[in-house]
């Protein structure tokens, strides 16, 4: 009774957020209610017993997916309200495709059954003495360890691609060299006088 | 299945997540933004129903898939917010119809 209560409060939360994320006016109010669909996720995640993918779901999306999106809409200055403009007009084609797959996914539902004995060939049965977490790092570290760190390859490399697209070097902007400081020769730059008492210096 | 909530009902929770994103990319289509985070909208709704077949199919893979997943989706926002950024440098504007310079 209790389940029931949140799974439907949180997809009834996550459903709306998910509405409000492309109809909202602001740009801003749809990266917080992004923000909100992917908490209530993590909600349905560990309704589902996958603490884990809840936890990362959390700290990835909202720590640092949501928050880039969040400094992005901030830092452009757009005129949104002019981008509106003309929304409702694509509004009947979305509405088709949605349509269209909705019936097909409800068709898919409705016809779909699983196989009599497909727990049986599980690949990672999930075990039930040790906890989700210790039982993905068993898998994640053993089975697909080249797939881990392909991953991790990936984030390098869109690492070093959003690096450099965004990087720009402005004329004009006067930075310290500290190899041509240290470079610099006292005795060509400096110069010792020896001036004589009531005489100025020329 | 841990819970009293099929499987069902998950997999039509997805079902209606994944298509606001795709109406979301119809209904938005001069908002590069909005676009973005309608595919991220996409890419939750496909987690949610890999993780529900996991613990469905009492399989660990489907999570693992899930993390992948995550992996993917945050260097596409990286890059993607990366390029927004850049474009908006040089054009003054993200409009989905003002990118046109490869149109010749």
């Amino acid at each position: 009774m209790i389940e029931a209560f949140f799974f439907y409060a949180f997809s009834a939360v996550l459903l709306a957020s998910g509405v409000m994320v492309i109809s909202a006016k602001n740009p801003v109010h749809s990266v917080l209610f992004l923000i909100l669909a992917f908490f209530n996720a993590a909600g349905l995640f560990v309704m589902l017993g996958a603490e884990f993918i809840a936890m990362i779901m959390v700290i990835v999306y909202v720590g640092a997916v949501a928050v880039l999106f969040l400094f992005v809409v901030m830092m452009l200055d757009i005129n949104f309200a002019q981008m509106r403009e003309g929304m409702l007009k694509h509004a009947p084609v979305g509405g088709l495709v949605g349509l269209v797959l909705i019936v097909e996914f409800a068709w898919m539902y409705l016809n779909w059954h699983s196989a009599k004995d497909a727990d049986l060939h599980a690949f990672a049965p999930i075990p039930d003495t040790v906890s989700n977490t210790h039982a993905l790092g068993y898998l994640l570290y053993t089975e697909y360890v080249y797939l881990f760190q392909i991953s991790g390859l990936i984030l390098l490399v869109s690492m070093i691609g959003a690096i450099t697209l965004t990087l720009r070097t402005r004329a004009g902007v006067r930075r310290q060299n500290i190899a041509s400081q240290i470079a610099r020769d006292p005795k060509a730059v400096l110069k010792i006088e020896k001036i004589q008492s009531g005489t100025g210096v020329s | 299945m841990p819970t009293v909530i099929g499987i069902h009902n998950f997999l039509i929770v997805s079902g209606i997540l994944f298509t606001l994103g795709v109406f979301g990319i119809f209904l938005n289509r001069r908002n590069v933004i909005i676009i973005l985070m309608s595919i991220e909208l996409i890419l939750l709704s496909v987690s949610i129903n890999l993780v529900a077949f996991s613990v469905h199919l009492h399989d660990l893979t489907g999570q693992v898939f899930s993390m992948f997943i995550l992996t993917v989706a945050a260097a596409e926002a990286a890059i993607g917010l990366a390029i927004l950024v850049v474009f908006f440098r040089n054009k003054s504007s993200i409009a989905v119809e003002d990118i046109s310079a490869l149109k010749g």
